[in-house]
């Protein structure tokens, strides 16, 4: 009774997450922009992968506890290792990609104003003229 | 054929979908304008990919492909940090 239980949980949960993940292909497909796409292609795949990973889970804890199989315990183990890996890594790679996007001057769909553009240009560019100018004066002063 | 035969058909299912789903990131990879676009449909590809590593050693209860999920995982995480590093421009 319980077993057939937690299949019902298990085919849910998978429904759900190649929902998700079936999303995330149709927005790349169809945003016009790089950074709507980016919205589609993190955090949909992230969202579903928490649930396909979980319904991995749920199937180990099930084959360990109800069928006393000590294999289901290291699938539900590694499985939720993997799932924390892919927690970590999806938005920081997402971050550094807008970041990259912005920094080599793709601008967005219907943008009028671009508030950080000036910011950014102003500060990367000022920073290395400045140490170089310090430096050289050190050398020189030394010399003199 | 043999190996398609070992799974129920649920699990066939989801790696179909999945499979669908890398097909259109695929797609996005060819057609896309600029750069930063082609690095948006890898990664999501390298994401559908450690998940069906996943639903697959589940399916065949085998903990070797989750292992080799995990490892795929923090080598795209830094490829993809990588190749946003260089697009960005600058000293490394």
């Amino acid at each position: 009774m319980i077993g057939e239980i937690f299949d019902i949980i298990i085919y849910i949960l998978l429904g759900v997450g190649v929902f998700f993940n079936i999303l995330a292909g149709v927005g790349l497909l169809r945003f016009p922009d790089v950074y709507t796409r980016l919205h589609a292609g993190t955090k949909c795949t992230t969202f579903g992968s928490i649930f396909l990973v979980g319904s991995v889970i749920l199937l180990g804890l099930k084959t360990w506890l109800w069928n006393n199989d000590v294999n289901g315990s290291v699938i539900a183990i590694h499985s939720a290792i993997a799932l924390i890996a892919i927690l970590v890594t999806n938005p920081t790679g997402a971050h550094a990609i807008a970041r990259a996007a912005h920094r080599s001057d793709v601008e967005p769909v219907g943008a009028v104003v671009d508030d950080l553009k000036n910011k950014t240009v102003t500060k990367s560019v000022k920073k290395k003229p400045a140490a170089k100018k310090k430096a050289v004066k050190k050398k020189t002063g030394a010399k003199k | 054929m043999i190996g398609f035969m070992e799974f129920s058909s649920e699990y066939l299912i989801v790696f179909l979908a999945l499979l669908l789903c890398s097909i259109m990131a695929i797609i996005r990879v060819i057609r896309g304008p600029t750069a930063p676009d082609r690095i948006v449909g890898l990664d999501t590809i390298n994401t559908i990919v450690i998940v069906l590593m996943v639903v697959f050693g589940a399916a065949k209860s085998e903990v070797i492909y989750i292992d080799v999920a995990i490892v795929y995982a923090l080598l795209s995480f830094i490829s993809t940090l990588f190749i946003a590093k260089y697009l960005e421009g600058g000293d490394f």
